[in-house]
């Protein structure tokens, strides 16, 4: 079992507020692979609490474990004070969930999918028909409700699987990489009604492998890596304790590349990551340190100061990009 | 939006499933006429070219062997039972497949409060819906055609709902397990064609060798197609006990079956 990160605990402790989701070495195997290798963890009531992480971290395998519907091997999990395993029925009636590929049934019409939906749960038709109409108007799906869902797009799709998975009134709404695939359009949408029903108290627990969705919508998040938390904290956090205020950018000429990136080893940067394509140095300050560049006799193709990211954060605590 | 939820630990279980099949009803609501057609289409085929077409035949030579009936009427509770099967393969294989991989009812239902063997149970009771209305449509068929001989046909109609719950539940309880579509293949070919074939459907057991005809008895069809038979025929008084028999190994069967796919789902499901 790996322990904590420090950082960790200074995040555990928070202000006296109700726990939902509770993880104590928390383990999941498939045969010898490990994907989720003991991590802790508490939810708190009305957050957005996302797990970042590339590909493979084991954020689904710890999203079905909540979702009770993937037994843990080992370590402690209670969700909304409950044992998963035991009463995985009970707590799924509280919980609603957005699934990395939409479940979506693409015969039914719009309306008929949330009343599909709303008959699991139990609820009568009436309180169905109610709550369909309201949730087709918050994901601004009212005037496509007789529709078929087959011809939808992406987008469209993703926000009635968001509606769906609302029918229940869920205290948690679990979402797993909510935007893979969407065009950056639709991407904003989503976020935004996302962004609306945290308002409204639902707490979000969403993977995700984009770091702009993390920084948008997370409070405090934890990066994955080979089922291990790597660090956490609240976005602006991890980008202040794992990187530099600025990020400079260089693109050489291919044939230069090694080279330039070889010369750019001993420059004063805190830290310098050779990526295929490009270079990037950790600086204080990206202006003065391109024209240091440049003084120092290098010319690149392509130049860009910008911010630091949880993408940076990710690169410098696992060594590899998000999206590889 | 958070409201605090009542937790259903007053539930019935079978309320559950209940709960499933009803999506299942909603699916169904769409496609049920183009349905309907393909199960009349069915026996009227199977009655018309086997009934009239080489039962006139049959009927010119003796008929002994048939119990002195018509081949008409010798072959049309056999169709009954052997459709159910039928129904039962068609509606317990790549529907059950295709819930986890294609439309992924299944996937979808597991986040709800169903637990696997809700979501099993819910999809049998849907097929067994399937085949009380495929196999009331055969009767009528066959009642159509004026293959019935005995009002005892009414036990007939159960006898054959039971035959294909015998094959959907051990059926859907493997089918869900099922990694390839492939596998459906072998089992229509290998498994259905020969039990349609020599279960006593097309001619009496009697022709077959003793060691062949021992095998055929010991096959699930061959039970279902003797009880409906002798419902039709209105022989069944005569062998109460073997008609018990009949009816205890389709029950059996069904039973194991229904056993089976609450852990074959859950084992799937729940990983």
């Amino acid at each position: 079992m790996s322990q904590p990160p420090a950082s960790l605990d200074q995040v555990l402790e928070r202000p006296e507020t109700e726990v939902l989701v509770r993880a104590r070495g928390l383990t999941k195997t498939f045969g010898s692979f490990t994907a989720v290798d003991g991590i802790d963890f508490d939810l708190y009531r009305g957050e957005a609490f996302g797990f970042l992480g590339p590909n493979g971290a084991g954020k689904s395998s710890t999203m079905r474990m909540i979702g009770c519907v993937s037994p843990p091997t080992s370590g402690e999990l209670s969700i909304l004070g409950r044992d998963p395993v035991r009463d995985g029925s009970a707590i799924r009636a509280r919980l609603g969930v957005v699934p990395q590929e939409d479940t979506l049934d693409v015969e039914l019409t719009v309306r008929e999918n949330l009343l599909v939906y709303g008959r699991y749960f139990g609820l009568p038709r009436r309180v169905i028909r109610e709550r369909t109409a309201a949730l087709l108007e918050f994901v601004q799906l009212a005037d496509r409700a007789g529709d078929k869902v087959d011809p939808l797009s992406g987008g469209l799709k993703r926000r009635l699987t968001i509606a769906r998975s609302l029918v229940n009134e869920p205290e948690i709404l679990i979402l797993d990489e909510p935007t893979t695939g969407l065009d950056p359009q639709a991407r904003h949408v989503v976020w935004d009604r996302l962004f609306r029903l945290k308002q409204h108290g639902v707490t979000l627990i969403l993977t995700t492998h984009y770091m702009d969705e993390a920084e948008q919508l997370c409070d405090r998040l934890v990066v994955m890596d080979h089922g291990r938390f790597a660090a956490a904290g609240s976005p602006r956090d991890l980008i202040a304790r794992y990187c530099s205020p600025e990020v400079l950018e260089l693109r050489f000429d291919p044939a230069l590349h090694d080279v330039a990136a070889d010369k750019l080893k001993d420059f004063s940067a805190e830290r310098t990551e050779v990526l295929a394509d490009r270079i990037l140095l950790y600086v204080p300050d990206g202006d003065a340190a391109l024209a240091a560049v440049r003084a120092g006799g290098l010319e690149p193709l392509t130049s860009l100061v910008r911010r630091g990211t949880l993408e940076d954060v990710f690169l410098r605590l696992t060594g590899r990009r998000l999206e590889d | 939006m958070a409201a605090s939820l009542a937790l259903p630990s007053s539930v019935r279980p079978w309320s559950l499933s209940f709960r499933a099949f009803q999506c299942w009803l909603t699916v169904y609501r769409r496609i049920w006429r183009s349905s309907i057609w393909s199960s009349v289409l069915g026996p009227v085929c199977y009655l018309g070219a086997l009934g009239f077409g080489l039962g006139t035949l049959v009927d010119k030579h003796s008929t002994a062997s048939l119990g002195g009936v018509s081949y008409l009427a010798f072959v049309a509770p056999a169709i009954l039972a052997s459709g159910a099967m039928n129904t039962a393969m068609g509606e317990a294989s790549y529907p059950v497949f295709g819930s986890l991989k294609w439309n992924r009812i299944y996937i979808g239902a597991q986040a709800s409060p169903l637990r696997p063997a809700d979501i099993f149970r819910g999809h049998l009771m849907f097929m067994v819906m399937r085949l009380a209305m495929n196999c009331a449509v055969v009767v009528l068929v066959m009642w159509a055609f004026g293959a019935i001989r005995s009002p005892w046909v009414v036990l007939a109609y159960p006898a054959a709902v039971l035959t294909g719950l015998a094959f959907a539940a051990p059926i859907a309880a493997w089918a869900v397990t099922v990694k390839v579509e492939t596998s459906f293949t072998y089992i229509f070919r290998f498994v259905m064609m020969p039990l349609m074939l020599f279960s006593g459907t097309f001619f009496p057991l009697s022709q077959l060798p003793a060691g062949l005809r021992a095998l055929a008895e010991a096959m699930p069809l061959w039970h279902g197609v003797a009880l409906c038979r002798a419902f039709s025929l209105g022989t069944a008084a005569g062998d109460p006990a073997g008609m018990l028999g009949h009816a205890v190994y389709l029950a059996v069967l069904a039973a194991v079956g229904i056993w089976a796919g609450a852990r074959t789902y859950r084992r799937r499901l729940y990983v």
